[in-house]
């Protein structure tokens, strides 16, 4: 069972706040489905390839032409803050917040 | 049903404003109980209908013009509000059209409204969605299945003559079986990808349910083809045609898989259905029954569950905040925009789903998680090849039972994943699944899954058109 620190780096690494009593929740649904998913050590895959490509398709390839037809208006449509014609965000330089 | 609505639209015994109508009025009084529509577009679709006639009348006429259709609500629609049903993306308006519903619109086919769908597609009873259940139209008190829960119940209802869905572990066979309809998952690759909201890239597909196999036949004939947009899409006009060779019966073998009928919770109905279904087909169109082993069966679930929560939590990254969707107001700085943000808008299933699969992607994981997965995926993939060397066409069950009450499983997500027992392997193999309905019991459809080998949809599709009519 993943321990409550597990837990919580996770959820660090995956940007989701949880409250204590999420955490814990979690942790024991995440007990049982990684017990469940643990079956697959049962296999032996020694000699086995990964397949990350079902139908065999590989190294697509096109000309490298730009092909953009957005107009600035149609992006921000769905922004949700903008300030000058910009997304506008948070300041990104700071104290790391996976350092504790 | 699209043939005989074709003939009536072009010999203009109705108009396709006239059809709209009906369906938007059929919707008004039967979605209220049912929520099968998450979006009615009444003046869009009353507008395209108008369209439509206007060319019937000129004659420029394609096979889907006029036709009422709803379309899951992970498909991009230029200015109609699209939202995976999840909080996150609640007013999201997309700027473009995605290559598959463009198809439809370039074709005059006429949009209805939008379906709902458990969270990005992550469910098997549409219970997951910010929008609340969508309900079984022959019982209320069960579930539609899902994801696609909301395109089923909406083409069983007949609140849409056709409807598309998406289908990564399952989501468009499962709610088909629950709710009486045909629902075709096709080959990976068959149907672009591209402005569909994605969950597991690698397993995505879009397909069609509807109430009749040929009808099926009709709608995936319009959406497949190479799209520069989405690099998976394969070219298929060997694999669709429009007037493509007769399967000749007595010349098809089909498989019996023993693991399928050997799962514990196997409704003894259900077992029987299937059983009933093969022996009709061995004394009325002589078709040849091999038992056949799939040895990897079991593993489908656990490898799915490793491979699809490492994609989503991948695809979901995109969610922040900051671009579009919902951002919290509860936020200091940029950590807490993203977390804070993800925290408020994500449901639980897509929570558990990106913290799994960041956990097994992570590092001194990947290889005990993710690199396994991904192996057995192709054993998986190399039971099927084995198999289809000496049977055209797998028969199973769809899904082990009929359709669950709501609420049923709704605590217990291990449960959840167990209803996609025999759709999960066809997924991982990217091989087209169909489900059939096979008559009901207690007045709940049960269904039956053809499983065919890569890009044989078209013989899938005949085959499914046999057994559809022995329980017509």
């Amino acid at each position: 069972m993943l321990s409550k620190a597990e837990v919580e780096k996770i959820a660090k690494l995956s940007r989701i706040n949880l409250t204590e009593a999420e955490i814990k929740h979690f942790q024991g649904e995440f007990a049982t489905i990684l017990k469940f998913v643990e079956q697959l050590n049962q296999v032996d895959t020694s000699q086995v390839t990964p397949t990350y490509q079902i139908t065999g398709l590989a190294n697509k390839t096109r000309p490298d032409v730009i092909d953009y037809q957005f107009t600035r208006e149609q992006m921000f449509k769905s922004a949700i803050e903008t300030a000058e014609d910009h997304l506008k965000v948070k300041g990104v330089f700071g104290p790391s917040p996976l350092t504790p | 049903m699209i043939k005989e609505l074709r003939e009536k639209l072009d010999s203009k015994k109705i108009s396709a404003v006239e059809l709209t109508q009906q369906y938007l009025a059929r919707i008004k009084k039967r979605n209220p109980e049912l929520n099968a529509y998450v979006l009615v577009l009444e003046d869009y679709a009353l507008e395209q209908a108008k369209q439509a006639d206007v060319r019937i009348a000129k004659g420029d006429i394609q096979p889907l013009t006029g036709i009422p259709y709803a379309l899951k609500d992970v498909f991009c629609v230029d200015g109609i509000e699209t939202t995976a049903c999840s909080n996150i993306l609640k007013g999201y308006i997309p700027p473009y059209t995605g290559t598959v519903a463009k198809k439809l619109y370039n074709q005059g086919a006429v949009l209805l409204g939008k379906t709902n769908t458990d969270e990005f597609t992550m469910g098997a009873s549409t219970e997951n969605s910010c929008f609340g259940v969508t309900r079984n139209p022959h019982d209320i008190t069960k579930v539609a299945g899902g994801s696609s829960g909301g395109s089923a119940a909406a083409v069983a209802a007949d609140l849409a003559v056709f409807a598309l869905g998406t289908d990564t572990g399952g989501s468009i066979r499962l709610p088909a079986a629950y709710c009486g309809v045909a629902g075709l998952r096709p080959t990976y690759g068959l149907v672009s990808r591209y402005g569909v909201i994605s969950m597991a890239s690698s397993l995505d597909t879009i397909g069609p349910i509807t109430t009749t196999c040929a009808d099926a036949q009709a709608v995936l004939q319009e959406i497949t083809g190479i799209d520069p947009l989405d690099s998976t899409t394969i070219a298929s006009t060997n694999v669709v045609k429009q007037n493509s060779k007769k399967i000749e019966l007595n010349k098809i073998t089909i498989g019996v898989p023993k693991e399928y009928f050997s799962v514990a919770g196997l409704n003894e109905t259900v077992r029987q259905r299937i059983e009933e279904v093969i022996a009709q087909l061995k004394k009325q169109y002589k078709i040849t029954v091999k038992e056949i082993s799939l040895p990897h069966t079991q593993f489908a679930i656990p490898t799915y569950y490793v491979l699809c929560p490492c994609e989503v939590s991948s695809n979901m990254a995109r969610y922040d905040g900051i671009k579009y969707g919902y951002r919290s107001e509860q936020v200091e700085d940029l950590f807490s925009v993203y977390a804070q943000s993800r925290a408020e808008g994500f449901g639980d299933e897509v929570k558990r789903r990106i913290m799994l699969g960041t956990y097994a992607l992570s590092a001194g994981y990947y290889e005990a998680y993710y690199l396994k997965a991904a192996k057995v995926r192709t054993l998986i993939k190399q039971d099927f090849t084995k198999a289809f060397q000496e049977v055209d066409v797998i028969i199973t069950p769809t899904t082990p039972n009929t359709a669950f009450a709501v609420g049923e499983k709704a605590q217990d997500p291990l449960e959840m994943y167990l209803a996609d027992i025999y759709l999960a392997a066809v997924s991982l193999a990217g091989l087209p699944g169909l489900a059939v309905p096979a008559g009901q019991l207690k007045q709940l459809p049960i269904g039956v899954q053809l499983i065919g080998r890569q890009f044989s949809e078209d013989s899938l599709l005949q085959f499914g058109a046999i057994i559809e009519q022995l329980y017509k």
